[in-house]
Formats: C-alpha cells, structure tokens, sequence
C-alpha cells in the first residue's frame, strides 16, 4: 500500500563545491542535481560559484559556463537556446521551465537551484529518460487521419478553422507541464499527462481530421483522460503560455456533447 | 526481469474503457444538487435543532421534508463514494489492495447510506411520535 521506505539511491547528498574563478567579482551560487544511475553512489548537490560577470543572463548560459569553465562532467541536454527546441526542460528553483529562456536573476532566493525534470528516470545529472512521454504521445496517432481521397492540392481549411489551432500548436513538447503534474507522478504508466492530451485536443479540433470519434473513443478512460482533476500545474508552468488543463476540460466537453 | 514490451506498447497498455464521460457528468450533477440541498438541509437543521422531539419527527413525516432529505442523503452518499473512490484510484497502485480498498469504500458508503435512508423513512412512515 503506501511504501514507508524510499528507494535505494533516493537520499541526495550534500556534494562538491566549486569555487569560483580567482578574480571573479561578482558570483551566483547554483547549486546543481547531480546523479549517475550506473555508478553506485547517491545523488548529490554539486554548488558552483559562478563568475555571473563572465555568462549571458540565461540559466542555461550559466550551465554552459559551468561545464566548460568548472565541471565537463555535467550532463544537460540542450539545442536551440531560443525556447523553440525544448531539450533545456528541466525544474529550476522548484518550477519546471527551459533553461535558456529562464534568466537566473529571476529566480528567487540566494542560490538557484537546478534539478531535472521531476519524477522521471534519471539518465545522468538533469538529463531525464522521456522515452514513455514521447511513447505517450506516439499512442494518441498525431497526425491527420482521412478516408476521403486526398484533393489533388490540399486539405482546405478556413480562417477560423485554422485559428482554433491557435494555442495548441505551438506545443514543443518540453514535457515540462507533464512532469509537473503530480496525477502524472502518480499515475504515468496509465495518465497520458497534459502535454499528450493537449495534443489529442489539437487533433481533435482540426476541421481537416475525420477520426474525431475514434481518437475520443481512445481518450474516454478513467486513466488515461480522467485522472486529470484540474490542479493547473501545467498550465502554470508551461514556458510557451499554453494552457494544457483548458484543452483536456474542452475534450471532456466534447466527451459530454457525445452523449447528452 | 527485463521487459522487451515496447514503449509504445506499454504506452497503449490494455487500451481505453471506452467509459467515463457519464461518471464524470454524474459527479458534477451530484456537486450541483448537493448545493441547494446543503443549504436547505443546514437550514432544516437549525430549526430541529431549536424544537424538541415531536416537532422534529413531525417535521420528518411531512412528504416534502422526507423526500428531500432522503435525497440529500442519497446524492451525498453516492458523491462521497464517487469522490473517495477517484482518492483510491489516484494513491493506490497495487491491485489486490485498490480492488480491497474500492470494495471497502463501495459497501461502507452503500451500508452508511442505506441506513440513514431508512431512519429517515422509519420516522417519515411510522405512526405518530414514537414512543408516545
């Protein structure tokens, strides 16, 4: 029933201190999740002192310095470094969010804490293991489903067709508002969590899909759809703005309009 | 023992129920029902609460009151069920001890409910002031 003992390797200890550069005048503490599953040790907090005077203003610009000024064996994912790409998800001062739009001067307290994104298999450091959020999303068939022969030019949509859209697509699948939700802490092997079921809704309200009923059939389910009891996490937390808890409330209208 | 089961079929797992939208309905029609009834039930009370015992059982045994008092208790036994139930399906991961857990919760609240329901008709269907 309830588990009164934590797993192994779950207590993080106190780690190493970096100090900062000789002559560095201005520093910001960061104090980073460190952990790596095939060694033996728990995970740890690393703290690094870092010349702030010497990086950009991004969290992820003083991950950058970090690993190439103090510690290469810090392991983040990270691409795009404009919030387009999603890779730099992770929890900064207790909220999910990218790192590289993310300014450590607006995080609140003496030192920014850094950790990955939470209640995932960790991989290394703040690199998690998304395979069964990606997996989730594959399950919900993300693209146009059709049996009408396709025109000969395209698929016509109008204006304000194409603007229900709006809010949905722009979706980068950072996983940060899933892994804020704590149903989707309790329950990821069956709750397909915010950002899926955002997803569903895009493909649900396009005029251009006619498999609505059978992706509504796959969405009806008291776990994969119901575990959602609007705690808006998601929609606090997403660095696009997107309100992930009002699309899975507008596919639960459309689960109601079905049968009344 | 390492599973080979791909993500994506562990993601699909055993598929939808294909149910739910019609609990979900329920459980907000309850909530809304309950919310006039409350009201009108905290209020009965109160009025019980300054008569003595005669005036309460007549009280009972008018239709009106008796009905819907029976309803306030059908509609919030049921919610409490619902509500209880999704805490189960939420916090409890192992099977044998969710199926106990939704069982205990299902006879408790139909035993508690069914109870209440028939004191109230005891009284509403009795003859005069008990006792008297």
């Amino acid at each position: 029933m309830v588990e009164l003992v934590l797993p192994k390797n779950s207590r993080v200890t106190k780690g190493r201190h970096h100090p900062a550069a000789a002559g560095a005048t201005k520093t910001k503490t960061f104090k980073v999740y460190r952990y790596d599953p095939e060694g033996s040790e728990n995970p740890r907090w690393d703290t690094y002192e870092v010349d702030v005077e010497a990086c950009g203003p991004m969290v992820l610009d003083a991950l950058i310095y970090i690993k190439n000024e103090m510690d290469p064996g810090l392991a983040f994912r990270r691409s795009c470094r404009e919030g387009v790409c999603g890779s730099c998800a992770m929890n900064i001062g207790g909220r999910n969010t990218l790192a590289c739009t993310h300014g450590w001067s607006e995080v609140p307290g003496k030192e920014v804490q850094i950790s990955p994104l939470p209640h995932m298999p960790v991989m290394k450091d703040l690199v998690p293991d998304l395979t069964q959020f990606y997996a989730q999303y594959a399950s919900i068939e993300p693209w146009l489903h059709t049996e009408t022969p396709e025109p000969v030019k395209e698929w016509l949509q109008s204006p304000e067709d194409r603007e229900k859209l709006d809010g949905l697509y722009e979706c980068i699948l950072c996983a940060c508002c899933t892994t804020s939700c704590p149903s989707y802490w309790w329950n990821q092997d069956k709750y397909l969590g915010p950002a899926t079921l955002l997803q569903s809704y895009r493909w649900l309200i396009d005029s251009r899909d006619e498999a609505t009923g059978e992706r509504l059939d796959a969405l009806e389910d008291p776990f994969k759809l119901y575990r959602c009891h609007t705690i808006m996490n998601c929609a606090q937390v997403c660095p696009k703005g997107l309100n992930p808890a009002k699309a899975i409330a507008e596919v639960k209208k459309m689960l109601v309009e079905r049968v009344v | 023992m390492v599973s080979y089961r791909t993500p994506l079929g562990q993601a699909r797992g055993l598929g939808s129920a294909k149910h739910g939208a019609s609990h979900w309905v329920a459980e907000k029609v309850s909530a809304i029902a309950l919310v006039p009834l409350v009201i009108w039930m905290v209020y009965a009370v109160l009025q019980l609460a300054a008569g003595d015992y005669g005036f309460a059982v007549h009280w009972i045994q008018s239709p009106l009151n008796a009905t819907l008092v029976v309803l306030t208790l059908a509609i919030s036994f049921w919610h409490m069920h619902a509500g209880l139930r999704v805490v189960v399906e939420d916090y409890i991961h192992k099977t044998l001890t969710k199926s106990a857990l939704l069982l205990l919760n299902l006879f408790v609240c139909g035993l508690s409910g069914a109870l209440a329901i028939f004191s109230i008709l005891k009284v509403a269907l009795g003859a005069g002031v008990l006792g008297a």
